[in-house]
């Protein structure tokens, strides 16, 4: 089909992997999400408290620095599951605002635009496709979560030594896992409502909810039972439960640590349940 | 409609395919093989067109039967199918905040070409479809004739050997719809693609298509290959009888329906023997509903004239005589009245096509 020749002609080059063809999803999601200078500055703005904590690390094992400003290495956060768990709440908080963003968009848009059958019309599936898709906000959340904490990690470690990696691989194991899980419900969640609700503004306004009202929800049943159960609607508090439990850290009120797991198991498949819905190239009325 | 003996596996086969939407059933055990290079499908608003081209392409699973593309199952080897196929969809598709060339770019990575290799082919198939001073422009930009237009080039982009164009010319004024028939039958005369052209536009059907599958309920209704019938429908006779002028009738001659109502014995009796007449020279005929009217299909070696010569001697006189052939509204109108042609029969001998044409005059007319 060379175009001189404006004449149709069949492809007979190289084609890719059919693994490949799902990395071409996120990677086309990641380069729109980046063309937006406001996303650009918040995805930056998630990178303080890793350079932070990279700072504190540095300063901890920097005896002249520590002379300079006149402070023992004792007045320094120490690197430990504590501060790992603050460390990872607090990139968690932002990573769902980066979510909201970000994810709210992946599927409405091609939902409220018919592009399902462009998608689906070629050699992926709707597994693939939603893959393609949770790899897109997994591979932005990573970056924010588990990535940097694990960097700092290895960052200690280079100075500690290779006893205190060992000691303490928990943290990096903890993180990871933490993370993993944090970011798996969440993407399903956000995919899911994206999905079910067309119009991005309200989707985000959706997904924030959820987490608002969940807070609340759980608080009131709390009061009015006297029980920490309520914990159970509480995406945020269950991921904490679970976080400070893999890290090692003092677990916060709530449902036991096993419950609290499940619990976010069982909102990721209804995530999942309510994309393999609506996922469909076409609807059909029966 | 058959596909030749040969090697390769055919465009299309269809095996008892049924799909059901909860207690409907769209489409209700459809069987064929379709190996044309442009194949039309035909059919009223829910006959079962987009169905069945969605079923071909993984979007809905058959409650039965089987459907192979290129040989390949569409059940257990989807995904190799689709590699196969270029689909452009009926409704408005496409993915906004995108230029048209990073949109066609995409769907060609994702149905497997390597990220240069796919640009290459998008900047291709948008000049193509003569969008190449336009593709940088977002595609929500874009008017009605250039998003058909897109679609075309989206549907391309990965040089498919069979392509699905479901209504392509909706909603196009009438330069955009030559246009797209030109695009249309350019590559269909590649020789590289196969096209399956669904439409309720006969006159698109026609002038892209070689062969033509008709749905009606689920089912194919006729399916026939448009040359060969255009072949083997030989012209036909269209006759109008009326009465001759009469004696003792000073305005001449009547009315046809005058002589020849259902209540005029005479009339009747004189077309029936006019029939008859014509019969015994070897001749098909195929009678309307008005009686006055005929389809004839004369013998080669038979001369009009012989007509005139029994008209005279019946007593009846021939009002009107053209020569007509069977369009492909006429094939539309046989199949949806419910005579049904052979389906993925070889072509008929022209003799037997022409009874078949004259035999269906009486319910289409």
């Amino acid at each position: 089909m060379a175009v001189y020749e404006r004449v149709y002609q069949r492809y007979t080059g190289l084609t890719t992997p059919s693994w490949a063809r799902i990395l071409v999803l996120p990677r086309y999601a990641l380069r729109d999400v980046f063309r937006s200078r406001l996303l650009v500055f918040f995805f930056a703005l998630c990178f303080v408290v890793p350079l932070m904590a990279a700072a504190v690390i540095y300063a901890r094992h920097n005896l002249p620095l520590l002379d300079t400003f006149q402070l023992s290495v004792d007045d320094l956060i120490a690197v430990d599951a504590r501060a790992y768990y603050y460390f990872l709440d607090a990139q968690f908080g932002l990573g769902f605002f980066l979510t909201l963003f970000v994810g709210t968009g992946l599927v409405s848009r091609d939902l409220a635009h018919n592009a399902l059958p462009l998608y689906l019309a070629r050699p992926i599936s709707r597994a693939e496709y939603v893959t393609g898709k949770l790899l897109t906000l997994g591979l932005l959340l990573s970056a924010v979560t588990w990535i940097p904490g694990v960097l700092l990690f290895l960052f200690n470690g280079a100075f500690e030594g290779p006893g205190w990696m060992v000691e303490n691989a928990r943290l990096m194991i903890g993180t990871v896992i933490g993370s993993t899980l944090w970011l798996a419900v969440l993407s399903m969640l956000t995919l899911a409502l994206s999905a079910w609700v067309k119009w991005r503004p309200v989707a985000a306004f959706a997904l924030f909810m959820l987490y608002v009202m969940g807070s609340f929800f759980a608080f009131v049943t709390n009061q009015l039972f006297r029980t920490d159960w309520g914990h159970l609607v509480n995406l945020d508090q269950l991921v904490q439960i679970v976080t400070a439990a893999l890290l090692g850290a003092e677990v916060p009120d709530g449902p036991p640590v096993a419950v609290a797991g499940l619990a976010l198991l069982v909102f990721s498949a209804f995530g999942l349940l309510l994309l393999h819905l609506k996922i469909r190239a076409y609807e059909v009325v029966s | 409609m058959q596909s030749p003996p040969s090697a390769a596996p055919p465009v299309i086969e269809l095996d008892d395919l049924r799909v059901r939407f909860g207690r409907f059933e769209a489409l209700a055990g459809v069987r064929g093989t379709f190996d044309g290079r442009a194949i039309g499908l035909l059919g009223p608003n829910g006959a079962g067109k987009t169905t069945l081209i969605h079923t071909l392409l993984g979007f809905h699973k058959p409650s039965s039967g089987t459907a192979r593309v290129f040989g390949r199952d569409i059940r257990r080897q989807d995904k190799a199918a689709r590699a196969l196929i270029g689909y452009m969809p009926e409704r408005d598709s496409f993915i906004p905040g995108m230029s048209a060339v990073r949109f066609v770019r995409m769907m060609g990575e994702l149905a497997g070409l390597p990220p240069s290799h796919a640009l290459e082919r998008a900047h291709e198939a948008l000049y193509y479809v003569g969008l190449g001073e336009a593709r940088y422009r977002p595609l929500e930009t874009y008017s009605l004739g250039m998003k058909q237009r897109a679609k075309l080039a989206q549907a391309l982009v990965h040089g498919p050997r069979l392509l699905f164009l479901d209504e392509p010319t909706n909603g196009l004024d009438p330069a955009g719809r030559e246009r797209m028939i030109r695009l249309v039958k350019d590559i269909r005369d590649s020789g590289d693609v196969h096209i399956v052209l669904s439409s309720h536009l006969l006159r698109d059907v026609e002038q892209c298509c070689e062969e033509v599958v008709i749905l009606k309920d689920g089912q194919i209704a006729r399916a026939c290959n448009l040359a060969a019938e255009r072949q083997a429908n030989r012209k036909f006779l269209e006759l109008e009888l009326g009465a001759p002028a009469a004696s003792d009738d000073p305005r001449g001659a009547r009315p046809a329906s005058a002589l020849f109502d259902e209540t005029s014995r005479s009339g009747v009796a004189a077309i029936d023997a006019f029939v008859d007449d014509v019969r015994a020279l070897g001749a098909s005929i195929a009678r309307g509903t008005k009686r006055q009217r005929l389809r004839v299909v004369l013998p080669p070696s038979v001369a009009i004239r012989a007509l005139y010569e029994r008209a005279a001697s019946g007593g009846v006189l021939i009002r009107h005589l053209d020569y007509k052939r069977d369009s492909l509204q006429d094939i539309f109108l046989q199949a949806m009245a419910g005579e049904s042609g052979p389906t993925s029969a070889p072509p008929q001998p022209p003799a037997a096509a022409a009874a078949v044409s004259a035999s269906a005059y009486e319910e289409a007319s």
